[in-house]
């Protein structure tokens, strides 16, 4: 139960574009408020609630340096959600490649019923 | 030639989204998820598994029905749901509920095909009755994703049984 509530907020904390994009600049080495406020047309106390979500995602840390206490990546967390998601895809991945194969053999009988 | 990517991203706090490319013209991919002579050949069509039942009255207010069941062990895995919009060959909304679910309500998905240059990009999007639900389904993977695995060990294990 409290696996299934972490991972919940993992996802919710991953359906912003705003905290993807976060991730994505930490993926690159950590950086302090100011550093990833730069890049988004807003305030900083609007970027301090985005690095709230993902620290209590577990998705984020906070370095120990006293004065900019730089945020880091916590990509375990990220990896934990991800490994849930690729058994999901491992099963559409197989519809679908019996589909394609489906579609490959209903356009070629669409052109074998055109006149010569 | 490479495969198209699947890729499926949580939305929202109870969607999931799935997206895919088809290098067939959208008519096709729209009659093979609504003709169910076509829909048995790939929906689930796991080896050992059979789909008896494929029952599919495509009309805004019709009802669908599927169920597979494994040749030898018997095993049967039901689900079914309503037609809520029909809009060949571009759009279909439905409802979804497994027979035996283990996770709370049903989904609504939202099919919608769009074709550029004889190719179709299809976007699935399930939305769940709560974040627990799209939990509970990620997590398993679907009781149809377990049965599949189960099957590839199965091949696996008669692979490494025979003798060279």
């Amino acid at each position: 139960m409290q696996a299934t509530r972490r991972l919940d907020a993992v996802f919710a904390a991953l359906a912003d574009p705003t905290r993807r994009a976060i991730i994505a600049r930490l993926a690159s080495g950590q950086a302090s408020v100011n550093q990833l406020a730069r890049p988004f047309a807003m305030s900083q106390p609007a970027i301090s609630k985005h690095l709230k979500v993902l620290e209590r995602a577990g998705l984020i840390s906070r370095g120990r340096e006293a004065q900019r206490r730089p945020r880091r990546l916590e990509a375990k967390r990220l990896e934990e959600a991800d490994r849930w998601l690729e058994r999901y895809r491992q099963l559409w991945e197989g519809n679908y490649q019996r589909l394609d194969a489906l579609l490959d053999t209903l356009k070629t009988q669409g052109k074998d019923r055109k006149p010569q | 030639m490479k495969r198209p990517e699947l890729r499926i991203t949580p939305s929202g706090d109870r969607d999931l989204v799935m997206t895919r490319e088809f290098d067939a013209p959208r008519q096709l991919v729209y009659d093979a998820h609504t003709k169910p002579e076509l829909v048995r050949q790939w929906l689930g069509a796991l080896p050992g598994w059979t789909m008896p039942v494929c029952d599919m009255d495509v009309r805004v207010g019709g009802k669908y029905r599927w169920v597979w069941r494994h040749a030898t062990n018997k095993t049967e895995m039901g689900m079914g749901g309503v037609y809520r919009e029909v809009k060949a060959p571009e759009r279909l909304v439905t409802t979804e509920k497994f027979d035996e679910a283990w996770y709370p309500g049903e989904s609504l998905n939202t099919l919608v095909l769009t074709e550029n240059a004889g190719r179709t990009t299809l976007t699935q999007t399930m939305r769940y009755e709560s974040a627990a639900a799209r939990e509970a389904v990620i997590k398993s993977g679907m009781a149809e994703g377990v049965v599949a695995s189960y099957d590839r060990l199965d091949d696996v294990l008669a692979a490494t049984a025979t003798p060279r």
